[in-house]
């Protein structure tokens, strides 16, 4: 590895200067630390050394060679990359907000309480569940205390030998790792021909052994499971709990409550739906939503309101407890808070019909060349696939998705849902323009015509990155992940 | 609110689709459940408006000046850390999954994992999992994977906050079992340890400093573990590593730490960092996203997310954890901050800590009716013996707008309850202290 790390693109450690300094921590307290002899660190940390200035350039330098909503179209379906409204990052920062202590009095916290009761409540209004926890981080950690709580009402009731859930092979792969990591057996089912549900598999599968059927409607096809009445109605007559996936919560958002269609748990993802910016992979915001039968299970602390005032309540003996230190990501929940000040009933609706729209539109399109796995109208993603022109030279959806990047796109998701070979899974969300979509279609197209004449232009792609197509295998077989 | 879609837009786009409304595209949508009653306002707010209730509500937070530490600390965040994260190309980016165009990202989150491999002396990281406690839980889990052993053994004096968290990443089966290991004068008990420790144990699983502020004698702790066979999961708050052995210094095999220490503000507990990192042998157990260093196809460096067969979106059910988003962005400010201190700047916030710490211990013990509960050596937080702490609190916070720090009767009751947990880190000045100590005085 020597020689690449003498090339250009250098580390900050390797910019280091001894003796150069950012920061300093000036000290004027008349007092002496103690530190115990053989506790102390023998060794300085190798840290780089830099002036405040060359750690200025270092970062602002590498966020240039970056893809980001906010500089470039980014469909990755799933992940609903809408645009970051920045009066949100500001109400998020407001001192009163960042500031406060997460073992901070009630009586010093009263605004950030009223902020969460109040989201709480929205969000139970917006989905039709009877309460919400906000404190899981991220989606995954929402599947997790979903799970934790579908696992406390079955050994509350006695009924421990539910050990099974349910999940569609069409399901995100945290569906079945959440399960596992519960000791729950994960049950795939197929899906039928039309990429959703099918009721008699399904029914084949269910028994008193089932705890959870999960499902993530719309699924990642970007269909709604139109038999969701027959489903869910055999589910719970055999004993289940239905967990919905609303990480696409974005195509129902003021259009459908997951509570009417008989849901028990779901999630929400603050950094899907409610427009907070996802930070190159994080930090998200998640938020259980419960059925009545299921509110005790909550993990603590809760929020109260005793007359005019926010407290938070730990005194809840069936609670699963805690899924993280202190509260939930609030810096997050503020910002997902402050979109939804901005939207009325109707315009939350409108959110999920422009989504809709901008998807359809795109499938409608795209898939004369790029054919669609569904024939259906989709919801707010559709997942296509490459023209056999191009899979006939031997090309692949990967070099469709590197040229993209060539054509300023970030690429879809690709090859999820794994149900579709080479699948291309678009999701414009609302916020782009049909100028920018127009374009984004206008690359697809010319990427069909390119790969049809020269395969190799796009097995070479990219070709205007700051580096050329990474050794992947290499990384993995010889991992090299620190300096 | 935020579509860029016009009227115009929308029919042509209708048209093209070939359809006459956005209604004709929802037919797989049982009309029953469409457009139901929603209990939520008829109007929304502008952002002139929006931005006012924020402030407004932000307002109504208190802020008074916070003795209060217990996992979470308030720090000083250098005007560039804020500044370079708030940069869209960072903070409006995804996981990056198309590395070629990721590249800024990938190569920040490879130096995140030197600066955390460097800080803790040890040999891998990853790029981050959701907060300390839950770091400690993935860890303690990898423990138990590697050893195929039940048998968990925690200190005594372990942050609450992680030992909750921690049940609940073993909520999995009932097999586990947990073993509290008492402490003496507020340190492990290195003859209890002993004996608790046996063939069984998976791992010692402990914080140091621990929960009082004490820095235990993990080197001391590491050995008498790796003797008995067990492995050691360490949580070591970052900001005290500039003064303290670092976990790779007494061959600690798992490390994790609370990541707000390094430029992050409080928000009500997130969003927070949660360290991971390991010894080589182990890379393969470590959850979540890993960057690593490679060479496209012209021999030139670049970096993408590699070891991916552990992760969920590969594995599904058989996958190391289910962690899929992280905290990415909360790993740059961590990784800026670092390169803004450096070894030098790492030292003296350390020194500062532990120096407000020393004159706030030295000042408050001093106060009629106040002592300090320990004799052991304290990093930046102590625990003071002052009567009825719970009292004592809710009294200073109205009359001096001082919160004085935690009192720990509920979660010690042994302690009683006067045991009031004091933090004061570098963000303290010799007036905020002398404030503390009058309020002190005058209400004890």
């Amino acid at each position: 590895m020597n020689d690449i790390s003498r090339s250009d693109n250098r580390l900050s450690m390797e910019k280091s200067d001894p003796g150069r300094r950012g920061i300093r921590f000036k000290n004027t307290l008349k007092a002496k630390e103690n530190v115990p002899a053989g506790l102390a660190r023998k060794t300085a940390p190798k840290l780089p050394e830099l002036s405040e200035f060359d750690v200025v350039r270092h970062y602002t330098k590498l966020s240039k060679i970056n893809f980001s909503v906010d500089t470039h179209f980014y469909p990755l379906g799933s992940c609903t990359m809408k645009y970051n409204p920045r009066v949100n990052e500001e109400a998020a920062a407001l001192d009163g907000f960042a500031g406060l202590h997460p073992l901070a009095h009630d009586n010093a916290a009263q605004g950030t309480l009223e902020m969460l009761y109040d989201l709480e409540k929205r969000l139970c209004a917006l989905t039709g569940m009877d309460a919400f926890t906000l404190q899981p981080a991220a989606g995954a950690h929402s599947e997790f205390t979903g799970l934790l709580i579908a696992k406390a009402y079955f050994a509350k009731k006695g009924q421990d030998e539910r050990t099974e859930i349910i999940c569609p092979d069409s399901a995100h792969g945290t569906n079945p790792a959440t399960a596992a990591m519960l000791g729950f057996n994960a049950i795939n089912i197929k899906s039928g021909p039309d990429g959703r549900v099918n009721p008699d598999d399904l029914k084949a599968h269910l028994g008193n052994k089932t705890a959870v059927l999960m499902l993530t409607v719309p699924n990642t096809l970007g269909l709604f499971e139109s038999r969701i009445e027959e489903i869910v109605e055999m589910a719970h007559k055999a004993g289940a709990l239905i967990y919905m996936d609303g990480a696409n919560f974005n195509a129902l958002i003021g259009l459908v409550k997951p509570g009417e269609l008989g849901v028990d748990i779901m999630h929400i993802n603050a950094h899907k739906t409610f427009s907070t910016p996802h930070g190159g992979g994080g930090p998200g915001a998640g938020g259980i939503g419960v059925k009545k039968h299921l509110e005790e299970f909550l993990p603590v602390p809760r929020i109260k309101k005793e007359s005019g005032t926010y407290k938070t309540d730990f005194s809840c003996p069936d609670s699963i407890g805690k899924v993280k230190a202190f509260f939930g990501n609030v810096g997050v929940l503020a910002r997902a808070y402050a979109y939804l000040l901005m939207h009325s009933k109707k315009e939350l609706g409108g959110i999920a019909e422009n989504a809709i729209l901008n998807a359809n539109y795109m499938k409608s399109r795209l898939q004369e060349v790029y054919p669609s796995y569904s024939k259906d109208h989709c919801m707010h993603e559709c997942v296509l696939t490459p023209p056999s022109e191009l899979t006939a030279k031997g090309l692949k959806t990967l070099d469709i998705a590197k040229r993209l990047l060539d054509y300023g796109f970030h690429a879809p998701t690709i090859y999820f849902p794994l149900i579709v070979h080479e699948a291309i899974m678009i999701e414009p969300t609302e916020t782009e323009s049909k100028e920018t979509m127009d374009a984004f279609i206008t690359a697809m197209l010319e990427i069909k015509r390119e790969g049809a004449a020269d395969p190799q232009l796009l097995k070479d792609a990219p070709h205007t990155m700051p580096v050329k197509r990474l050794d992947e295998v290499q990384a993995a077989r010889q991992p090299n992940l620190r300096w | 609110m935020f579509s860029a879609n016009t009227e115009k837009d929308r029919e042509e786009m209708l048209k093209a689709i070939g359809v006459s409304s956005i209604r004709d595209l929802l037919k797989q949508v049982p009309g029953k459940y469409l457009y139901p009653a929603f209990d939520l306002p008829e109007t929304s707010l502008d952002e002139q408006q929006t931005a006012r209730r924020m402030k407004a509500l932000a307002a109504r937070n208190t802020a008074p000046l916070s003795f209060l530490g217990a996992g979470a600390y308030e720090r000083y965040i250098p005007a560039a850390v804020k500044a370079l994260i708030s940069r869209g190309e960072y903070l409006t980016a995804y996981t990056p999954y198309q590395a070629e165009a990721s590249q800024g990202i990938l190569q920040t989150i490879y130096e995140y994992q030197s600066s955390v491999c460097a800080l803790y002396a040890m040999d891998c990281a990853n790029a981050s999992m959701y907060d300390g406690a839950s770091a400690f839980g993935e860890a303690v889990r990898a423990a138990v994977r590697i050893t195929g052993k039940k048998k968990i053994l925690c200190q005594e004096t372990l942050n609450p906050q992680y030992l909750q968290t921690l049940k609940t990443y073993f909520a999995d089966s009932a097999e586990y079992q947990f073993v509290t290991v008492p402490h003496k004068d507020g340190l492990v008990d290195p003859e209890k340890l002993s004996a608790l420790l046996s063939g069984d144990t998976a791992c010692v699983a402990f914080q140091t400093p621990n929960f009082f502020g004490l820095p235990e004698d993990a080197p001391g702790i590491s050995e008498m573990a790796h003797k008995a066979g067990a492995l050691v999961v360490t949580a070591a708050d970052p900001a005290s590593l500039g003064l303290f052995a670092p976990p790779g210094e007494y061959s600690a095999d798992f490390a994790v730490g609370e990541g707000q220490s390094l430029g992050l503000p409080l928000s009500y507990g997130g969003p927070y960092l949660g360290i991971f990192s390991c010894k080589k042998e182990y890379v393969r157990q470590m959850p979540g996203r890993i960057a690593g260093m490679t060479r496209d196809k012209d021999g030139k460096r670049g970096f993408v997310l590699t070891l991916q067969a552990r992760e969920q979106h590969i594995r599904r059910d058989k996958a190391a954890s289910n962690i899929c988003s992280n905290e990415a962005l909360c790993a740059l400010s961590a990784t800026i901050y670092l390169a803004l201190l450096g070894p030098e700047g790492l030292k003296e916030l350390a020194l500062a800590n532990a120096r407000a710490a020393a004159f706030a211990a030295g000042k408050l013990s001093a106060v009629k009716g106040a002592a300090l509960k320990f004799k052991a050596p304290f990093f930046n937080e102590f625990v003071l013996e002052v009567g009825d702490a719970a009292r004592l609190r809710e009294r200073i916070l109205a009359k001096d707008h001082i919160d004085i720090g935690l009192p720990l009767k509920d979660l010690y009751p042994a302690l009683g309850q006067g045991a009031l947990l004091v933090c004061a880190t570098e963000t303290k000045t010799e007036e905020d202290i002398l404030r503390l100590e009058k309020a002190l005085r005058e209400n004890i």
